[in-house]
């Protein structure tokens, strides 16, 4: 079973670790990513997250489905923020039930990774000089001469 | 006897009710049709016009060449060929229709070289129903009895007239030539196999279609607006993004962002259908 979850109020990963509950695993892991309050260098107030609903959802799906029969796992679940969130709250979680801690671990570093890379969800980031930014777009511009490609 | 001088007589009065635009302009490896079909019949005949209705005796664009007007609005093609035997009674008309992409110099060649100066006309049959193709073909001044007699009766379709009346009838040499384009996506497909350099923001570079287009993170706010609906010439993603750049001021450039048709990944060459919802993807930030 998988299950990505799009979800505009606060999560909560016990709640979220008791879906992943199985008999034949031997093994859960668990990942959580929290708001921080800097990021490259500048000090950062707060995010927001936007989703592209239906193609997040699809998208997520499908890199849960991946990484279960990639790793055999039991359950994969990922749960991701969207809207205003503060220093420190969670915005996003991800865990797995495998039958063994080997493919646990690296069956949810290999989902946090993949839905970094390709689930159309973006952050915007507030400063405290009053400015904001889209996180991997601002360098995107269509500026004529060299592209510098974004840091992922 | 000898055979009777050629002219040629390229029809663009069509109403292209189906396509919703002149045909004649329509653009095929970024040529309007009406200049690559004068441009073929020309070397092939002695004098060649521009067939038009009055109405459309001042377009610039036929008036390039030209142009023998309708007498009669109401015979369609035939009301075409009438006007010319009424300018030139004593001449053999090759006439072709200004919605055959297709045809090729060899097709024509063909025509004529195996035309029948004793019968009324030659033509092609349709390599799809075999019937007559009347309009790539060759009238001899001996058809304008016919043809006037037809109209007299109140008929006005050719292809009826050539099935009836002396014609001689060849095979096709190419079974594509003669394939015409009648909708918007018949355009969309032959353009396509032809070669349109035809892009999203030119005026007139092809048929319109409505799409919905939605904007995330940066571009939504650089658009303005979360999601729109638009009638577009664009073909492909790429076009209705050079096209958006221009319009809705994006700056972002499109190597960074990833496309989405109808809630799905796509890819920026995908021709866009009617009604299709398209989404263009900042580089992504979850997590």
């Amino acid at each position: 079973m998988n299950r990505f979850t799009l979800l505009e109020t606060p999560l909560e990963p016990a709640r979220l670790l008791d879906t992943l509950r199985h008999p034949s695993c031997g093994g859960y892991a668990t990942f959580e990513g929290a708001v921080r309050n800097h990021n490259e260098g500048r000090a950062v107030l707060r995010l927001e997250y936007e989703a592209f609903v239906p193609l997040a959802l699809r998208e997520g799906e499908r890199i849960l489905a991946e990484a279960r029969s990639q790793f055999g796992l039991e359950r994969a679940a990922c749960a991701h923020r969207v809207g205003v969130l503060e220093i420190g709250d969670l915005a996003v979680w991800v865990g797995v039930g495998a039958a063994h801690r080997g493919e646990a671990f690296d069956a949810c570093r290999y989902i946090i990774d993949r839905i970094k890379h390709s689930v159309p969800i973006w952050k915007k980031e507030y400063y405290p000089e009053g400015d904001s930014g889209w996180v991997n777009c601002e360098q995107c511009a269509a500026a004529p001469g060299s592209h510098q490609h974004a840091k992922r | 006897m000898s055979a009777p001088t050629l002219y040629g007589l390229l029809l663009t009065g069509g109403r292209s009710t189906r396509m919703k635009r002149d045909k004649a302009r329509l653009e095929y490896a970024g040529k309007p049709q009406l200049d690559r079909a004068m441009e073929l019949i020309a070397p092939l005949v002695t004098h060649a016009f521009v067939s038009v209705r009055a109405e459309q005796c001042d377009d610039p664009q036929r008036t390039a060449y030209e142009t023998i007007a309708d007498l009669r609005s109401d015979l369609g093609p035939l009301g075409g060929i009438q006007a010319a035997f009424h300018a030139y009674p004593s001449n053999a008309w090759l006439v072709l229709a200004c919605d055959l992409p297709f045809l090729d110099a060899a097709t024509v060649r063909h025509l004529i070289e195996r035309r029948a100066v004793a019968r009324l006309a030659t033509a092609y049959r349709s390599a799809a129903n075999g019937l007559p193709e009347p309009l790539c073909a060759i009238y001899e001044p001996s058809s304008r009895a016919s043809l006037e007699e037809w109209i007299a009766q109140g008929l006005n379709c050719p292809r009826k007239w050539m099935s009836r009346g002396d014609v001689e009838l060849l095979d096709l040499p190419n079974a594509r030539a003669l394939d015409n384009v009648n909708t918007a996506n018949e355009y969309l497909a032959a353009s396509a196999t032809i070669g349109t350099i035809a892009t999203g923001g030119a005026a007139g570079a092809g048929p319109l279609r409505r799409v919905s287009v939605r904007y995330f993170a940066l571009l939504r706010e650089q658009a303005g607006r979360g999601s729109e609906d638009l009638q577009t010439a664009a073909r492909t993603p790429q076009e209705l993004y050079e096209q958006l750049q221009r319009d809705r001021g994006l700056q972002l450039a499109p190597q960074f962002l990833r496309v989405a048709i109808n809630d799905e990944f796509g890819d920026w060459q995908q021709p866009l259908a009617e009604g299709d919802t398209v989404a263009f993807l900042p580089p992504v930030a979850g997590g």
